[in-house]
């Protein structure tokens, strides 16, 4: 389970790859304004995710299901969409996979009376609850509680640090820059060395 | 480094190369005496080791296949993964947060102490904490465990502020940054802690101790060790007179290999050492090696935990330094006016973002969960650990049809919560409530268990035969030159952390062996 990271490519590399492979589409997105601390990671505020079992409607439909089981309303698109790459993936690997997220796509537009994903949030949000526990929910909720924190993006979303060591630890960088409460007696908390 | 031939009776051979096995083979090296030690993981080093919690799980984690079954709630949310312990040189001391704790004398007195508990198979240890405070002493030399020896303690990191804060406000009288064997000062050619914050993934500055980077490489310059990794032992055999005398092992390769043995000791971690004597079951040992008790892979234990994280209005940043930086030993008494016998530590913990999604509340998802995650940043976490009532019912058990990629029958850990358990664990959490409420927490998320890293018991030491498997030096009862040497030998489970205790009693074993072998008894 290796970390991950949207691939950013130029929109015509993506464009060409596109063409050249049978993949089914490409799920492309804006990084929204104000994610400044996602832009400095990624070369481009466009992101393309090249979809190859599932198609460009599914996969942004699949994007919009798991903003619904894991509603972080300020997490960029671009971080969900790195869960709809494995879904993706999953989906090639094995077809049983791309038809259980295809028959829940189905399942939710019957939840909606309609066409699920073109509701506003917070009603998509309330039919995808509906689902809780089935195996198209778990099968994304699972895949989920992996791919969308376990990421650079995230990471800079959330505050997470990752890797230190090349940095040499928070020996010198903040360990103990917590300031809003009293610091430990020495005893307790001996100096460093 | 030794290279003993596989037709060799003359050596002793060590399965499990963590803090019991690792330790021992080390002991007996130094001693003159030869070693095979088979590891069933690959060698890494600082080098290798990853700051990167899934990808330092793939590559240091025992991920054969095991099931579960049981009440307990880790058999729901990780039915494959019982058990968060290591498969590499080193085994779970790769691993281990470093926290290097005695186990006190009423402990080692449990059935005297906690009387006649309903359901619970409680025993006394056939040791006393007089006869271990030797091997103690020697074991937190070895390991340079801070707060002994004259060793410093280390500084405390922005969690450890949290906790002490609130333990302060709460009036407990004893916290600290611990006894840790992890280097607050340069040790025995190894750095001091960078305070990197990843001790679970192995540590990339060898400041923690493990058998990887201090037992191994002084029993290699010996040239009396053979280790082998890549080694996942199968089978031990026996002669006609019911001695063991070679084990069967799939190398690197997966081919079977058989290693004769003058002695065998058996360090696999308490899943997968009853598992094996199990699995080598004869027609003259049909229940398994070493099991005329009926006790093999009974009175499963693995520590009473959970885990209290909490929210609060400025930043914490948990993960900057020592994972386990700080411990509360208050409740580690015996007080049953609490509602339970035995006691429990608070120690901090803290787990990286994708650890945190996975363990803050298994198969969790939705607003509340994502509003525990927004605020990561200004989490502060310790974690819970006590002694759980040891119960025949808790058992590893040879999987009747389930094999393994070498057909062997994998484990199954079956574990029920005793009563005492549950009512320890509500008294922690509201304790780690009460703590982080008194130091301004905003939110308090109590979380349950996270697979098993203290397993121990599935082996235990008794004074008696019919009450156990091994005596008081992890010999087994019943074949002389068979030894366990991990913490499935423990009686009962304390309320500390075990891997100090094991690496004293492999140092008291490594002593007892070898007098055994002098005079030829074994």
């Amino acid at each position: 389970m290796k970390q991950t990271s949207v691939r950013v490519d130029a929109p015509e590399a993506i464009s060409r790859r596109h063409f050249l492979k049978t993949g089914s589409g490409v799920l492309m997105g804006t990084l929204v304004a104000g994610s400044g601390v996602l832009a400095t990671l990624a070369p481009s505020r466009t992101w393309a995710l090249t979809m190859s079992a599932m198609t460009e409607t599914e996969g942004s439909k699949l994007l919009k299901v798991t903003r619904g089981i894991f509603p972080h309303d300020t997490l960029d698109d671009a971080v969900y969409a790195l869960v709809v790459k494995d879904l993706d993936a999953a989906a090639a690997k094995d077809a049983s996979v791309a038809t259980l997220l295809r028959d829940g796509l189905r399942e939710l537009d019957e939840l909606a009376s309609g066409n699920w994903a073109e509701l506003d949030y917070l009603a998509r949000e309330n039919i995808v609850i509906k689902m809780a526990g089935s195996d198209f929910f778990e099968k994304i909720r699972g895949t989920s509680v992996v791919s969308l924190y376990n990421n650079e993006m995230a990471w800079a979303h959330f505050g997470y640090e990752g890797a230190s060591y090349e940095m040499g630890g928070y020996f010198d960088r903040g360990f103990q820059d917590l300031d809003w409460l009293p610091d430990p007696d020495a005893d307790s908390s001996p100096a460093k060395a | 480094m030794a290279n003993i031939a596989l037709d060799d009776d003359s050596a002793v051979v060590i399965i499990g190369s963590g803090a019991g096995g690792g330790t021992l083979a080390n002991e007996l090296c130094q001693k003159g005496i030869k070693v095979v030690l088979l590891e069933a993981g690959a060698r890494e080093s600082a080098e290798t080791f990853q700051n990167d919690e899934w990808g330092s799980f793939g590559q240091i984690s025992w991920l054969d296949k095991r099931t579960t079954s049981g009440s307990w709630r880790v058999s729901r949310d990780f039915s494959g993964l019982p058990a968060w312990i290591c498969k590499t040189v080193g085994g779970s001391t790769t691993h281990w947060a470093g926290a290097s704790l005695r186990i006190q004398d009423h402990e080692f007195r449990a059935r005297t102490h906690y009387g006649d508990v309903a359901g619970a198979n409680l025993l006394d240890w056939p040791l006393t904490l007089k006869d271990l405070e030797p091997y103690y002493a020697k074991a937190e030399d070895k390991m340079g465990v801070t707060r002994t020896n004259g060793i410093p303690g280390l500084p405390g990191n922005n969690n450890f502020k949290v906790m002490y804060a609130g333990a302060k406000k709460l009036g407990y009288k004893n916290c600290h940054t611990g006894r840790m064997a992890i280097n607050s000062r340069e040790r025995d050619g190894r750095t001091h802690c960078r305070q990197l914050g990843f001790c679970f993934q192995g540590c990339k500055m060898d400041a923690k101790w493990s058998t990887m980077n201090s037992e191994v490489p002084p029993a290699e310059k010996t040239g009396n060790l053979d280790l082998r990794p890549g080694s996942h032992v199968l089978k031990v055999e026996h002669d006609k007179s019911g001695k063991v005398n070679a084990v069967i092992y799939a190398d690197g390769d997966g081919n079977q290999q058989k290693q004769q043995a003058r002695v065998v000791c058996v360090a696999g971690n308490s899943i997968e050492t009853p598992r094996l004597l199990l699995n080598s079951e004869s027609s003259k040992y049909p229940d398994g090696l070493a099991n005329s008790s009926g006790q093999v892979g009974r009175n499963y234990m693995r520590h009473m935990t959970g885990s209290v994280y909490a929210t609060f209005d400025e930043p914490v940043r948990m993960w900057r330094g020592t994972t386990m930086a700080g411990i509360i030993t208050d409740e580690s008494r015996h007080d049953p006016s609490r509602g339970f016998v035995g006691g429990y530590e608070l120690e901090t913990l803290s787990l990286g973002l994708p650890f945190m999604a996975a363990f803050l509340d298994p198969g969790g998802w939705g607003r509340d969960f994502c509003r525990a995650m927004d605020n990561y940043a200004n989490m502060a976490g310790m974690w819970l650990v006590g002694e759980d009532m040891p119960q025949e019912s808790n058992r590893i058990t040879a999987h009747a049809s389930e094999k393994d990629q070498y057909g062997m029958p994998v484990p199954n850990v079956h574990f029920d919560d005793h009563p005492n358990d549950i009512a320890m664990r509500e008294h922690a959490f509201g304790q780690g409530r009460a703590i982080y409420e008194a130091a301004g927490a905003n939110h308090v998320y109590p979380v349950p268990p996270y697979p098993s890293t203290h397993n121990l018991g599935t082996c235990r030491m008794s004074a008696k035969a019919s009450d156990g498997v091994v005596n008081k030096n992890g010999q087994a009862h019943d074949i002389d030159n068979l030894f366990i040497s991990d913490g499935s030998q423990f009686t009962t489970g304390a309320s500390e952390n075990p891997t100090l205790t094991i690496v004293t009693l492999a140092i008291r074993q490594a002593d007892y062996i070898a007098k055994q072998m002098s005079m030829k008894a074994i």
